[in-house]
């Protein structure tokens, strides 16, 4: 079985995969990750889990050439306002690493993959989640 | 309460010294500061030091180890790339408070080579590369093309401003950098992450810069004649933004900050004679034109196009080469530009002077964020 890449990647059994957000009740704000106190507001105890949303809209990006070692470049770097609302970043795939083929504000959907094939020490392999255009 | 002043100020020379220690360099900065004050160790009542790197190891207590063990009290900041000038706020604060006349505050850093940043941390498996990246390159290029998407900037205008830097820093000696690099060369160098190549970021370096600063009282009795008042110091941390978690804000807490400054000051941007800014990546420096008030909200491509940011033009930015020529070494940096500052309006920067500076502006950015601006005015 496959474990989520990050703790804000659900795998509900027999369900599909979703990004989990923390939406303040009351102002709002939404967040990746638990937390007891809105950061904007200063809200106790006013977070409430939601399913952030599927699709979402290309907000800025960088084409990334040299990173460590054993990470396969060039790839894009991506930031994502989901449709919604709350914030993601990732790859974007299915793309090509060229300025001139990104444009911003292109529509783009959340899809669930294995994690490039990364495992940890133990062996586990992961689920991620990456951007892909819609055309 | 008293007005403060940086009484001596000194940076060594941006360079590689792998056979020399943190302690080391720390020390040859502040004898240097010292020597520029006309004082010793033995008339400093406290001492500030900045240090990322060796963060829980006593770097202050070590330098006076090699310069002079007076008992003053010493305190370690670290504050990621704000270091140098969260160390000086402090000396600069605790002189406020009344509690002190003669502080010295140092910045030291001794750097490694490559990538900073990343997302490799953590539980589980490493992040970089497949939830986008974390390297300093990047996410500056992003906060950068943040910048291209409301005004339409350009890779070349990004460019210019690595020019202009590089130029800068061959007037300056103690940059770790005197050699031109022309437009075509900038864009052609290997690009690390989009829009920005390896001339368009920071050097990695190693480097030390201090300052003894001094009550109006001391500043009196010691003689004016190259005194440098402190008009302002600020220090601000992130306020929130819908896109803080994945996004790095550098813009809200440098307007923050600026705004707190100029008021602080009694002044405003076109008032300031020159500013150095926390030109990280060339992208960062294009945001900054704004933050600080250079221009109007999406002039500052047009800044750069103009000259207006070049010795001899309207605000000249980074006269010293800036963190992309003259090098980056984390806990310095803050202090090693109100060097450059204060150089300037002791009228003794040599080949790059801007011509009568009266007021100049230092600004510094530790992402995650931490922003430090100080406004100095020559006596």
């Amino acid at each position: 079985m496959s474990l989520p890449v990050v703790e804000y990647l659900k795998l509900p059994e027999g369900e599909e995969p979703y990004l989990e957000g923390h939406k303040c009740s009351e102002c709002g704000s939404i967040f990746l990750g638990e937390r007891n106190v809105c950061s904007n507001c200063f809200a106790r105890d006013s977070m409430q889990s939601i399913k952030l949303n599927n699709t979402g809209k290309l907000y800025s990006y960088s084409i990334v050439f040299r990173s460590f070692p054993g990470i396969e470049v060039p790839y894009i770097s991506a930031i994502v306002d989901l449709d919604g609302g709350g914030t993601v970043k990732g790859n974007l795939i299915d793309c090509e690493p060229d300025p001139d083929k990104i444009s911003f504000d292109m529509p783009v959907e959340v899809i669930f993959d294995d994690a490039l094939g990364r495992k940890d020490k133990d062996g586990n392999s992961y689920i991620s989640y990456f951007f892909k255009p819609i055309s | 309460m008293s007005d403060v002043y940086v009484l001596g100020v000194d940076m060594i020379k941006f360079g590689r010294f792998p056979d020399r220690t943190v302690p080391d360099l720390g020390a040859e900065a502040a004898l240097l500061a010292l020597d520029d004050a006309g004082l010793n160790i033995g008339n400093m009542e406290a001492f500030y030091c900045g240090n990322l790197g060796q963060a829980n190891a006593m770097v202050g207590q070590r330098i006076l180890q090699e310069i002079g063990q007076t008992g003053i009290p010493v305190v370690n900041c670290s504050n990621a790339c704000a270091t140098g000038a969260t160390a000086f706020r402090e000396a600069w604060t605790s002189i406020k408070a009344g509690l002190y006349d003669v502080v010295l505050a140092v910045g030291v850093e001794q750097m490694g080579t490559g990538l900073l940043g990343g997302s490799g941390g953590g539980a589980g498996i490493p992040k970089e590369g497949l939830l986008g990246s974390g390297t300093m390159p990047a996410v500056f290029a992003e906060a950068g093309m943040e910048h291209a998407r409301q005004y339409g900037t350009t890779f070349e205008q990004f460019a210019k401003i690595s020019v202009k830097n590089h130029h800068h820093s061959t007037m300056n000696p103690k940059a770790r950098y005197q050699i031109e690099t022309p437009l075509d060369e900038v864009m052609n160098a290997e690009m690390i992450s989009y829009p920005n190549t390896k001339l368009m970021c920071s050097v990695n370096v190693d480097g030390a810069a201090a300052a003894v600063l001094v009550s109006e009282k001391k500043a009196k009795e010691l003689g004016m004649q190259r005194a440098v008042r402190i008009k302002a110091s600020v220090m601000t941390s992130d306020p929130y933004q819908e896109r803080d978690l994945v996004m790095p804000d550098v813009n809200s807490c440098t307007r923050k900050a600026a705004a707190e400054a100029y008021e602080m000051a009694g002044l405003d941007s076109s008032d300031v004679d020159l500013v150095e800014l926390h030109d990280c990546f060339a992208t960062a420096e294009m945001l900054h034109y704004e933050n600080l008030g250079l221009c109007e909200d999406g002039e500052a491509g047009r800044l750069i196009d103009e000259g207006e940011v070049e010795l001899g033009g309207r605000i000249p930015v980074n006269v010293s080469g800036g963190l992309l020529s003259k090098g980056h070494p984390l806990g310095a940096t803050g202090i090693a530009n109100i060097y450059e500052v204060c150089t300037h309006l002791r009228g003794e920067a040599g080949e790059r002077q801007v011509e009568n500076a009266k007021i100049g502006m230092t600004h510094v950015i530790g992402l995650g964020s931490a922003c430090g601006i100080h406004i100095l005015e020559k006596v």
